[in-house]
Parts: C-alpha cells; sequence; structure tokens
C-alpha cells in the first residue's frame, strides 16, 4: 500500500508587478535585477487577499475536482510562514469553507518555504496508518520583503493545496526522505514585519546544500538516476538556483520547465514547490515519474518520488482554472498601487 | 467592537459556504436562512432544511462606490451589486477582479471567498463571499 496525491488544486493572486518597476523606485536597475533572478514578474495579492483567502481557494479547486466526501478529510495542515493571525490557525477557516468541520484535526504549520511538503509527509503517515481516509496539505503564502530589499523582487503570493491518501491515487508517492540542519540563512523574529536573510549565505551552504543533499538521498532510496523521471521540480525562490541544482542533478531543460513557475509569479515561498508540482499534474499522463525536493530556510530539504497512476484520468483536471491559465491572467500594478495593496503606505485609523 | 463576533460566528455558514434554507413544503429557497418560510408561515415549521446555494448567478443591477468607509479605502472605486442566484434568491455582494466600467447587468458571476473587513489591526479578520466574474 503507498499514499500519494488524490487531488490537487492550486491559486495565484491575479495581480503582478514586474522588477523594472521595483527597481525604478529605488534607483536601482531592476530590469537587470529580474534578469539576474531570471523572473519576469511576480504575483501580488489583492487588498482583501491572504494566506486564509488563498488556502480556501487551493483547498476548494483541490475539491472540485473530484467527487469525494469533505467529512472523510481527517485533517488539514496549512504551511506558511505568512498566517493572518499569529494565534488563531488557518486551517480552522478552511475546514469551515470546504465543509470538513468539526470532526477533524487542523493546525498551521512553519518551515519558512518548506512547511507544505512537511504537511504532505504528516498526511501521508496518518492516512498510511490508517488513522484517517484523507489528510489535506496546503502550503500557502504572501511573503513580503523589505521594501527596497533584494527579496521585494521575488517574494510574491501563491498556494496550493493536495489531498493526501491511500483509495484513488492519482499520483503515488513511494518515497519521501528529509535532510535538516541549524543552519541561519533567512528567519524571522516575532514581531518583525519584514524577514531577515543571510545576503550570500542563502547560496552554497543553504539552498544547495541541503537541496543537493536531500536529492541524493532519495535518488538512493528510490534506486534511481535523474533520466528515469519526466519532470522535475524544486523549491523555487528565483529562476536561477533551482535551474543549477537541477543541472548539477543531471536533470536537462525539458525536465524542469514545467515546474519552473517563479519566473511568471515570483517567489510564493511555502506555496512554489507546490503550485510547480500543481503544474506539473495539470499536463502529466499516467506512467509518468516526478522528482520533488523542496526546501525551506533554517534549514532542511524534503523529497518525494511521484509515480502518476491511470486515476489523473479521473481527476476533472478541466474544472477549475490551471495553473498556467492562472499565470496568464494578469492584472499589472505600479510600484504604488502594489505599495497600497501590500500596506507599506501608512494608513488614518480606520 | 466585540459585540459583532457572535453575529459573525453566526453567520459563518452562511457568508463561507453560502448556506441557505429550503422549504420543505412549497420548495422556496431564502437566503440568508429563515427559521420560517414567508410563503407557508406556520405550515413550514419544522420543515426547514438546510440549502447550499451553488454559487452562481448574474448582476441585477450595482452601484460604484466612490466614497468608501474607512476600511474600504484601499479597494475603492468598488462595485456593489444585486446579484440573482441560479436557485432565485438574490443578494447583495461586492464584485471583484472586474473593473467598474466593464460591469454589464445579466453578466454572468460566480462566488471566491476574500476578506470582507476587520475589526482593527489587533482585531478578528472576517471571511466570506465576493463575486467575480465566471470563468
Ligand atoms: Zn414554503
Amino acid at each position: 500500500m503507498k499514499s500519494g496525491i488524490v487531488s490537487y488544486g492550486g491559486y495565484i493572486p491575479r495581480y503582478r508587478i514586474r522588477p523594472k518597476d521595483i527597481g525604478v523606485v529605488w534607483g536601482a536597475d531592476g530590469e537587470a535585477m529580474g534578469r539576474g533572478l531570471n523572473i519576469r514578474a511576480k504575483s501580488v495579492p489583492g487588498p482583501d487577499e491572504d494566506v486564509i483567502t488563498i488556502s480556501v481557494e487551493a483547498a476548494r479547486a483541490c475539491m472540485a475536482k473530484v467527487d469525494l466526501d469533505p467529512t472523510d478529510i481527517g485533517a488539514i495542515y496549512v504551511g506558511s510562514e505568512s498566517h493572518p493571525y499569529a494565534v488563531k490557525p488557518t486551517a480552522t477557516v478552511v475546514a469551515e469553507a470546504i465543509g470538513s468541520a468539526p470532526v477533524l484535526t487542523a493546525a498551521d504549520f512553519e518551515f519558512a518555504c518548506k512547511a507544505g511538503t512537511a504537511a504532505i509527509q504528516t498526511t501521508m503517515g496518518l492516512t498510511l496508518s490508517k488513522m484517517m481516509k484523507y489528510g489535506l496539505a496546503i502550503g500557502a503564502d504572501t511573503s513580503q520583503g523589505a521594501p527596497g530589499d533584494a527579496l521585494e523582487y521575488s517574494a510574491s503570493a501563491g498556494g496550493a493545496a493536495l489531498l493526501i491518501g491511500v483509495d484513488h491515487v492519482a499520483a503515488e508517492i513511494a518515497h519521501t526522505v528529509s535532510f535538516t540542519t541549524d543552519t541561519p540563512d533567512f528567519w524571522r523574529r516575532e514581531g518583525q514585519r519584514y524577514p531577515s536573510h543571510g545576503g550570500r549565505f542563502t547560496g552554497e551552504p543553504a539552498y544547495f546544500k541541503h537541496v543537493l543533499n536531500c536529492a541524493q538521498l532519495l535518488f538512493k532510496r528510490a534506486g534511481t538516476t535523474a533520466e528515469e523521471y519526466d519532470y522535475a521540480v524544486f523549491h523555487q525562490p528565483n529562476g536561477k538556483f533551482p535551474v543549477r541544482a537541477a543541472k548539477q542533478l543531471g536533470f536537462k531543460e525539458g525536465q524542469i520547465d514545467a515546474g519552473l513557475c517563479v519566473r511568471e509569479i515570483g517567489n510564493t515561498y511555502s506555496g512554489a514547490i507546490m503550485v510547480g508540482l500543481c503544474a506539473i499534474l495539470d499536463e502529466a499522463d499516467p506512467g509518468d515519474r516526478i522528482f520533488a525536493v523542496g526546501y525551506g530556510s533554517g534549514a532542511g530539504s524534503d523529497a518525494f518520488d511521484l509515480t502518476v497512476t491511470e486515476e489523473i484520468r479521473k481527476i476533472r483536471r478541466d474544472a477549475t482554472p490551471s495553473i498556467k491559465e492562472m499565470m496568464a491572467d494578469s492584472v499589472f500594478l505600479d510600484y504604488a498601487t502594489y505599495a497600497k495593496y501590500r500596506g507599506k503606505i501608512l494608513m488614518r485609523e480606520a | 467592537m466585540t459585540l459583532a463576533i457572535p453575529r459573525f460566528w453566526r453567520e459563518i455558514q452562511s457568508r463561507y459556504n453560502l448556506i441557505g434554507t429550503k422549504c420543505g413544503s412549497c420548495g422556496k429557497v431564502d437566503f440568508p436562512p429563515r427559521a420560517v418560510c414567508p410563503v407557508c408561515g406556520r405550515k413550514s415549521i419544522g420543515k426547514m432544511q438546510r440549502f447550499q446555494l451553488g454559487g452562481k448567478g448574474s448582476v441585477v443591477t450595482y452601484t460604484v462606490i466612490h466614497d468608501a468607509p474607512a476600511q474600504f479605502e484601499m479597494q475603492k472605486p468598488y462595485v456593489m451589486a444585486i446579484i440573482e442566484m441560479d436557485e432565485g434568491v438574490r443578494l447583495t455582494s461586492q464584485l471583484i477582479d472586474v473593473k467598474p466600467e466593464d460591469v454589464r447587468i445579466g453578466m454572468k458571476v460566480q462566488a471566491s471567498f476574500r476578506k470582507l473587513g476587520q475589526e482593527g489591526d489587533a482585531g478578528v479578520i472576517h471571511y466570506g463571499y465576493k463575486f467575480r466574474p465566471a470563468g
């Protein structure tokens, strides 16, 4: 018996801003910045959107593709570093909004950008052990970089929900492995509005060390090599890191293209690898193999070996817009409107 | 301020999931939910069933708000519309993801999940339906 993805759904806000339009405000060459990061635009949440609304939209898109009773969901975990409440779980709202409440367990997870993949592993365990039929793992963020900081060019908004179980599995997860160390590459202290990071330290000792080590562990455990996979997807803080990691692991461009959403929408943090995985599932065929390695600062990686099954044909993949369609449905903002929507303008008290 | 919490809490099912009622006697659908059918009166007591609207409808009429309350200053100008749901009931909601000049009477819309407001920076956040053009 194997657990895996039973259904999936993603959500990306419509608003976008281009690196060029950020750079012009801070006296920087935004276009060069965007080229360096391999990001053409980043998504921006509307003034009435947050991690709760994004999680609900993703969860509803996930449930709209299948005819399953939402009360069969025994657990909902939402991974994010931008939960609207410091105390009051996002998962409780999701549970009510998809009709899973009240007989279930729910909690919010935090592990920088890999809290959503941690939720996948948790729900795998809960369903494999038959404690429940299905678990819903969500990764969503509306992350902010400090104004003018390098992160402001990439920090975006979006999320995805994966229904995990052992029945009607559309993408079997045969292996998962993690790699975790204490590495202070990126953090945000309680009460601080914007995160801090170690600049160049976020590269080699952080992202690459964890992603590459975890990927090698997964190859070893699955007894596979890069060429055996049809798709590969990695955490994508920018459009450069995952491409370099993929190359070092022996993957070709054709394997990583479908899941590399960061180029059009920026870094959706906890949503990033899960949105990429959804984009792959939008087009994958039975028998396709997917290699997925997430990364969260702090730091750790979760890796998954997936195989798409015949069940993918029974999912109503066209019931909701595809990730590709959501990436194309965009409204571009200038910096002033973006700053207003993101609450960067000091307003008189409501 | 805290008085609003129980009221919003009681309305969560309606605001999140468009839960109304259907009269077991005459079949009339009501939203928000009612305890007694306005047509059947006493005959409907004990026969009112929970009924979830499908989330699809069309614009009956609308107005563009330019002078917004402080909480909505971010969103102005925005559109408030009366929407007739496919089940026949009407409700009032904000229209999103559409420019005011592009709204048309009869336009097909569908429910989405958004933040409705919050009770200050430290207070409860309210969520529920808003409508966007049907894709
Ligand atoms: Zn009646």
